[in-house]
């Protein structure tokens, strides 16, 4: 067997015109976290639909566990399990009714599958709460179900479509920690979206970044983030309270300098190449009688990354069509007053 | 997927389905409520019977009388002594037409009866006598059912008086008589004992109705609701045939209509006291039949539908015409023909009809055997047409 759990080539899927996924190839490897990154609309949920059998591709294939997504959707189903955005459970059965009906999809047999749900439960201190309604969870707690829910046919690949969305910050670390302790105990490979930079940094092994349905970039959260700094330059900023124009004029005529940017009357942030960047600065700006106050070594974030690549900032891709007008009563009784 | 797989999984689906209705008390109540509010609503708004009791009417014998014969003074204390009997009227007097008609404007008569001024003096020569009955044409029906009850008991008055004179004027025996005045006697004799009440003609109907109902509005609300909330990726993820997922909802559907048939059929027959005449299996085959005629509807509105909203509508828009059309609550017969030929284009109707025969005439299959033939062919055409937009649907 490969090592490869996912591989797609030339993945497309079209809404009439509108094409939401755009050739798309990427691979997947065995027990690896893969991350795709972008905002609303990307075109990141449409992908995991496809490879989870949800969606036809209208063009390109893919392959799942060794599967064919298209000709062979029974047994990919038989390997991957779905946290999609939505929540998948019935708010008046309680947490174990709601396991025990999508383990009896998979023909498990009521003895094991009673034992695995109770393993399940414990491995998300939700034992407690077995025979509770649903409904009466709390958003954090129905979330942990609904992980274990995926979990149930014991899948080697899981599906995670933006499962921290409206968690409060406690539950979304919970929820991401146990993404985290399934991956490294079970070894379960995850295609994970997001559109959080600091998740997919966080989670993910690798992390391709969707943009109109592309994938406009696809490595691991430093190797991107090295691609926009460069190999050997970094970015620093630096707090002067007596900050004045000759230590500016001083600083950008370093010959390690790239680029100055004056952020506000205080503050610098200096983009600078080699090794002995950082002590040049220093030297150039305690030689010109600057007090500095703070110093600080940026790196550069994925959101940095995101803005490098795509040429824009992570906001809905949908948002880039024309603002269209809003229909408020507002507009209403500005039109009657006139 | 083997067959017993898709079977398996239909049933948990099912049994999934009926545990969250389980769950909400008040929709077990209205399970019961439903059905009940609607036999009681038809069964009582509808006029129940062709006879009248304690109905107001207004009496105005004009009659001169010859000397000191008054032929109308017989009639009407004759009348009493019917009335006295039956309690089919409440008689009220009155002078006269414009009296009468004053009464029946202003509500306080249903109808009316005029004794001609000269009714005794035609009487006595050999004439005869008239009488008029005025009828309250606001209200076709009590009107239609005054002429008839009056028409007959004055009727059998006249032919009871006439009798009596043949026998005292020509010494013919009374048997004769009768024979002479009324050569033909005319019994009524329904197929089945006992005597039928409105309850017995919408019980039928009804439990058509509610099965159909259930079904229509269920099953897509089953599958939209779920598709709008995202649980149905959670079943479509899963190595589960497209089928399970359909049959284990119709299966559950059938089972809440099956259900409530069953409580239409016992509060009928305790609180209405409806007699079943057919087999009760036959009747819970037909109840099961007609699901299966509407299942393809079902399953083809979901199909179209986006949204649980949506399905809703279509469904109330095609369920209400099809309720009134199918004679579950009036029978076909009193439409007009274009009516007619449009309800003949409906399960419903098929579907209420065989109901009532094996319920009220105990027909057996064989007499209802082209209403089975129909029912399973429009489900058969509807399923086929439904089944390949469902699946396309799934995949969209």
């Amino acid at each position: 067997m490969s090592d490869i759990a996912i591989k797609t080539m030339n993945l497309t899927k079209m809404f009439g015109d509108f094409t939401a996924v755009d050739h798309v190839s990427f691979e997947v490897k065995k027990g690896e976290i893969f991350g795709l990154l972008g905002p609303n609309g990307a075109g990141k949920s449409t992908a995991i639909r496809m490879l989870s059998t949800l969606s036809r591709p209208t063009d390109g294939s893919a392959t799942v566990a060794g599967f064919d997504v298209f000709k062979e959707d029974n047994k990919v189903r038989e390997h991957i399990g779905l946290v999609s955005e939505k929540m998948i459970m019935y708010d008046e059965l309680t947490a174990r009714e709601n396991l025990k009906l999508f383990g009896k999809l998979y023909d498990i047999p009521s003895d094991d599958l009673a034992k695995r749900i109770d393993k399940l439960l414990t491995f998300v201190r939700m034992e407690k709460w077995a025979d509770h309604r649903i409904e009466t969870f709390s958003t954090g707690m129905k979330q942990r179900i609904n992980v274990i829910r995926a979990l149930v046919n014991q899948p080697e690949i899981l599906f995670l479509d933006e499962p921290t969305l409206g968690l409060d910050p406690q539950s979304t670390a919970e929820i991401r920690e146990l993404i985290r302790r399934i991956n490294i105990e079970n070894n379960t490979t995850m295609i994970l979206t997001t559109h959080l930079m600091g998740e997919a940094d966080l989670l993910c092994g690798r992390i391709g970044i969707m943009d109109h349905g592309k994938i406009a970039a696809l490595d691991t959260p430093v190797n991107l983030k090295k691609s926009v700094a460069g190999t050997d330059s970094a970015i620093f900023e630096f707090e002067i309270p007596n900050l004045d124009a000759r230590i500016l004029s001083s600083i950008k005529s370093l010959s390690s300098v790239r680029s100055v940017v004056q952020e506000d009357p205080t503050r610098i942030k200096v983009s600078s190449n080699g090794n002995d960047a950082f002590d040049l600065l220093i030297d150039d700006l305690r030689k010109n009688g600057a007090r500095i106050q703070t110093a600080r070594n940026l790196e550069p974030s994925l959101e940095d990354v995101f803005l490098r690549i795509t040429g824009h900032e992570v906001k809905d891709s949908a948002s880039n069509k024309p603002e269209q007008k809003r229909r408020g009563p507002f507009a209403m009784n500005n039109k009657r007053v006139r | 997927m083997s067959l017993k797989q898709t079977l398996n999984h239909s049933a948990w689906i099912c049994w999934k389905d009926l545990l969250e209705f389980s769950r909400s008390r008040l929709r077990l109540v209205m399970l019961v409520l439903m059905p009940l509010f609607m036999m009681m609503m038809v069964g009582f708004i509808f006029p129940s019977g062709s006879s009248i009791s304690d109905t107001p009417i207004a009496m105005a014998n004009q009659d001169a009388g010859v000397a000191n014969v008054s032929l109308g003074n017989v009639f009407v204390s004759q009348l009493e002594a019917v009335n006295n009997q039956t309690h089919m009227m409440v008689i009220h007097n009155a002078t006269g037409f414009d009296e009468i008609k004053n009464m029946i404007q202003t509500g306080q008569t249903s109808g009316g009866i005029i004794i001609a001024p000269n009714f005794t003096a035609n009487l006595l020569a050999g004439k005869q006598g008239d009488i008029t009955i005025l009828t309250d044409q606001s209200n076709p029906q009590i009107s239609a059912m005054i002429q008839s009850v009056l028409s007959g008991v004055i009727g059998q008055m006249g032919t009871q008086t006439g009798a009596f004179n043949l026998n005292q004027t020509y010494h013919i025996s009374l048997e004769k008589t009768v024979a002479i005045l009324k050569p033909y006697n005319v019994a009524f004799k329904g197929i089945v004992p006992g005597t039928p009440n409105y309850f017995e003609f919408v019980a039928p109907g009804i439990m058509a109705m509610v099965v159909m109902m259930s079904l229509m509005t269920g099953l897509p609300h089953a599958i939209s609701y779920e598709k709008d909330m995202g649980t149905l990726d959670g079943m479509l993820v899963a190595p589960t045939s497209r089928w399970s997922i359909i049959f284990g909802k119709v299966m559950a559907q059938t089972t809440r209509g099956l259900i409530q048939g069953i409580i239409i059929l016992i509060m009928a027959m305790l609180l209405f006291s409806v007699v079943v005449q057919g087999s009760i299996f036959l009747v819970f085959f037909l109840i099961l039949l007609t699901v299966f005629s509407f299942v393809g509807l079902g399953i083809l509105i979901t199909s179209f539908s986006e949204r649980e909203e949506t399905a809703t509508m279509v469904m109330m828009t095609l369920m209400f015409p099809m309720m009134f059309l199918s004679g579950v609550f009036f029978p076909i017969q009193q439409m007009p023909w274009y009516m007619q030929d449009l309800s003949n284009l409906l399960p419903l109707t098929y579907a209420s009809n065989a109901l009532r025969k094996v319920m009220v005439l105990g027909a057996d299959v064989g007499a209802i055997s082209s209403e089975i033939i129909i029912l399973a062919v429009f489900g058969i055409v509807l399923l086929a047409i439904a089944v390949p937009l469902f699946k396309r649907a799934m995949n969209r």
